[in-house]
């Protein structure tokens, strides 16, 4: 495969900067851009030539146009932080408060943040054993249905709830929503506990 | 053999040559002897020139003087990675000027990478009755004061296209402008603009029933999709702008609307836009959906979902969020896929890798037409390079783009045999970057098969100068060839200092390349414009031959070194050839 004329001398393999001669990351010209670590960045260990996001990044790179850059990374954040408020009420209480549906990852960092709110326990539990809890999570869907929080993929959920209402269990019984576990006439079956 | 030729009349040649469209066969037409370069360049009316500082207005005026349609270019491409200082040049008005003083009956003006100001908008609004067309891509330096003169003057304006443009917008309604009397676009495009004014583009729409491409941006909601897409079925390329929904009930009517709208829309052949998309709107493009071409606000599974419907699908540009899976499902459904973008969602390598080589190879052996294609991505295998060359025999442009000095991570080798292979096999591959780490070899690779590579962009590549020298020597039709942050030096720019004039550009930042080197290049070839960018040490520049220059661009002309260059841009020959100049030639 050589062109005559060519030697083919393929110099030793160096995983080097242009210019240096040791393998490691050396600053040999001031005016050169380097890569340099993430300091404590320990994950990765294939390469110590990751770029990153602090002030020694390489300019250019990745060599994406600034029209898509600000169009392109905005947008993704946009999109990711893109306000979703919805109004949560709570029996008892004197007090609508409102919370952001897509500041949180799932059901439970949802019940969480709610426990906070009302300053009460219990929520994240009904999640799991909604027989036995205090407090019902139910939402608002875009048909208007109420319906138990829970049941439909996290997504699906965030995109279809207009309102939060953490309910009394006592009212629960009244409002004709079905308990995990119970049978159709709202009667407890025997469950192991 | 000559006398021959002599006995057609130039009304034969004339008739022949309007055959002839392609730029470059009109230019060798040109070459073959005085009576057809006489006849050609006053029946030429398409110009395109690359760079806009190889040739001079008024030298293009005299050439051609039946131009109609002209193309201009700026900047060097890595402007658009900030690598080009802000002021570095590349300004259309002395262009403008010189046109409007002439007789020239300009229709169609292509600018890219240019420096536009209102002024110049104003000037071209103003001097061409029968301007149709305007096409910005890439440009700075206007605000819409400038584009409300085009709307307000240029009476038979056919096509106002914006892409990727830094605009100033003020508080005019520069689509007001527009008077009651236009009726004659084809093509808008603005999405690259923040804001717009409803009333007026519907207005506008409304009056125009020619319109065939519509890209709007994110200002316009989906009701006045909607709305427009009422009065323009006739819609070929639509572009959309923001594709959401309130949570208020009422916008399922809205939703319904748009829907039915939609299906009457019987001629969408291209989609894009969904700047940001909300995804139960989605369903109602399910029937348009053949080409869809950008959609930076559609992730996940409703993009799976569409393109599932996109059996037909041309060209593809997405964010690499679709990860490896995403690319699977484009590989089984888009038998016909030719152009193919990825783009990074995350500005840096984030830690968590979007796609890989995996879904590189899914879409090489899913699509095998596929013919042009940019892809970022953090790893990238010999083998998977290796399998997408064998599929896919047709590149034209493969633009790969990982992390610098990445190897192989399987193997630990550097990526030469995989871009080898790439070259060995698409054997009319015109553009081609490399990323990752390679070694010299890749570059002989290139030398001994990229036969009709024109243009090269080689970034963090190490080794010894022999690299560069490869690609010099070997690929013939190289045009443009641009190194960043590379270990190249003198002996590779001097060997053949004759080939720059065979090419349009050279650019090397962040090389070895010493002041020395670039003034004996400056000296030995008049016809380049050698010019050294050095920003940051402006006055700690030494003038010592063995500094290393930190950007150096160097380009071929007829009109030698420009004279509106900044202060930072040194251009040597100026320099060299100017008693008293800056650097004496010692």
């Amino acid at each position: 495969m050589e062109k005559e004329g060519l030697g083919l001398e393929i110099t030793e393999l160096r995983l080097g900067l242009p210019g240096g001669s040791a393998p490691i990351l050396v600053d040999k010209n001031e005016k050169k851009r380097v890569f340099s670590d993430i300091s404590g960045d320990l994950d990765n260990s294939s390469t110590d030539w990751k770029l990153t996001q602090t002030k020694n990044q390489t300019v250019g790179w990745p060599p994406v146009c600034s029209y898509r850059r600000k169009n392109n990374f905005q947008e993704k954040d946009r999109l990711e932080t893109s306000k979703m408020y919805v109004k949560v009420s709570m029996d008892g209480a004197p007090f609508l408060r409102k919370v952001d549906l897509s500041m949180h990852k799932g059901y439970s960092d949802l019940a969480e943040a709610l426990e906070k709110l009302f300053d009460c326990f219990g929520i994240g539990e009904s999640l799991k054993d909604m027989e036995n809890s205090e407090q019902v999570p139910i939402y608002e869907d875009k048909d208007g249905d109420w319906m138990l929080m829970g049941d439909v993929p996290w997504e699906m959920f965030i995109e279809s709830c207009k309102r939060l209402r953490i309910m009394k269990r006592s009212e629960a019984k009244g409002f004709g929503l079905q308990p995990k576990g119970s049978d159709h006439k709202g009667n407890s079956k025997d469950v192991a506990k | 053999m000559l006398t021959m030729m002599n006995y057609f009349p130039d009304e034969v040649l004339e008739h022949v040559f309007d055959f002839v469209t392609s730029h470059r066969d009109r230019n060798a037409v040109s070459l073959v002897c005085k009576l057809w370069y006489n006849v050609e360049r006053f029946r030429r009316q398409q110009v395109f020139i690359g760079n806009c500082y190889a040739i001079s207005p008024e030298r293009l005026i005299a050439r051609f003087p039946g131009v109609k349609a002209l193309t201009l270019k700026g900047k060097p491409h890595f402007a658009d990675f900030n690598l080009v200082p802000h002021d570095w040049g590349g300004y259309v008005q002395p262009w403008i000027e010189a046109l409007a003083r002439s007789r020239i009956g300009l229709e169609e003006l292509r600018l890219k990478r240019m420096v536009v100001s209102d002024e110049s908008l104003d000037v071209l609004s103003r001097s061409f009755t029968n301007f149709k067309s305007l096409v910005l891509v890439s440009c700075e330096g206007f605000t819409t004061d400038g584009l409300a003169a085009i709307a307000a003057n240029c009476r038979f304006l056919r096509e106002l296209d914006l892409q990727e443009n830094e605009i100033e917008e003020k508080k005019n309604h520069w689509l007001c402008c527009f008077p009651d009397s236009c009726t004659s676009l084809v093509s808008l495009n603005f999405a690259c603009l923040k804001e717009i004014n409803l009333a007026a583009l519907e207005r506008l729409v409304a009056r125009n029933p020619n319109l065939k491409g519509l890209k709007l941006n994110r200002a316009v909601p989906l009701e006045a999709l909607q709305r427009i897409l009422m009065r323009a079925p006739q819609l070929v390329d639509l572009g959309t702008g923001s594709f959401v929904l309130d949570r208020d009930p009422d916008d399922f009517e809205t939703y319904r609307k748009l829907r039915a709208t939609i299906l009457k829309c019987r001629s969408i052949r291209n989609l894009s836009g969904f700047l940001e998309a909300a995804p139960r709107c989605l369903p109602a493009i399910y029937p348009i959906c053949l080409n869809l071409s950008y959609a930076a606000g559609i992730n996940g599974s409703e993009l799976i979902k569409l393109i599932r419907l996109c059996g037909k699908l041309q060209r593809l540009w997405i964010l690499d969020c679709i990860g490896d899976e995403g690319l699977e499902v484009v590989a089984s459904t888009c038998k016909d896929l030719q152009e193919l973008r990825v783009f990074p969602c995350h500005p840096v390598g984030a830690g968590h890798a979007a796609v890989t080589e995996t879904g590189l190879v899914a879409i090489s052996s899913g699509c095998p037409k596929l013919n042009s294609l940019l892809y970022y991505c953090q790893q990238m295998t010999n083998a998977a390079l290796i399998a997408v060359a064998k599929n896919c025999p047709n590149f034209i442009r493969f633009t790969l783009c990982l992390d610098p000095i990445n190897p192989d991570p399987v193997t630990m080798q550097p990526l030469d045999e995989g871009f080898g292979a790439i070259v060995r096999s698409s054997k009319r591959l015109q553009r081609l970057s490399l990323s990752g780490l390679f070694t010299e070899r890749v570059f002989l690779y290139i030398g001994m098969y990229a036969e009709q590579l024109e243009m090269l962009s080689i970034a963090f590549a190490g080794e010894s100068d022999k690299g560069m020298l490869y690609v010099l020597n070997g690929c013939k039709k190289l045009r443009k060839l641009e190194i960043r942050d590379s270990s190249f030096g003198d002996m590779a720019l001097l060997r053949d200092v004759g080939k720059y004039e065979t090419m349009r550009s050279l650019w090397m930042s962040s090389c070895d390349v010493t002041l020395g080197g670039c003034k004996t290049v400056a000296k030995k070839m008049p016809r380049l414009n050698v010019e050294i960018i050095n920003e940051n040490d402006r006055m700690k520049f030494a003038h010592e031959d063995n500094q290393k220059v930190e950007k150096m661009y160097l380009y071929r002309t007829l009109v030698g070194p420009r004279e509106d260059a900044p202060e930072f841009v040194w251009t040597l020959e100026k320099l060299l050839f100017t008693p008293g100049g800056l650097l004496e030639d010692q």
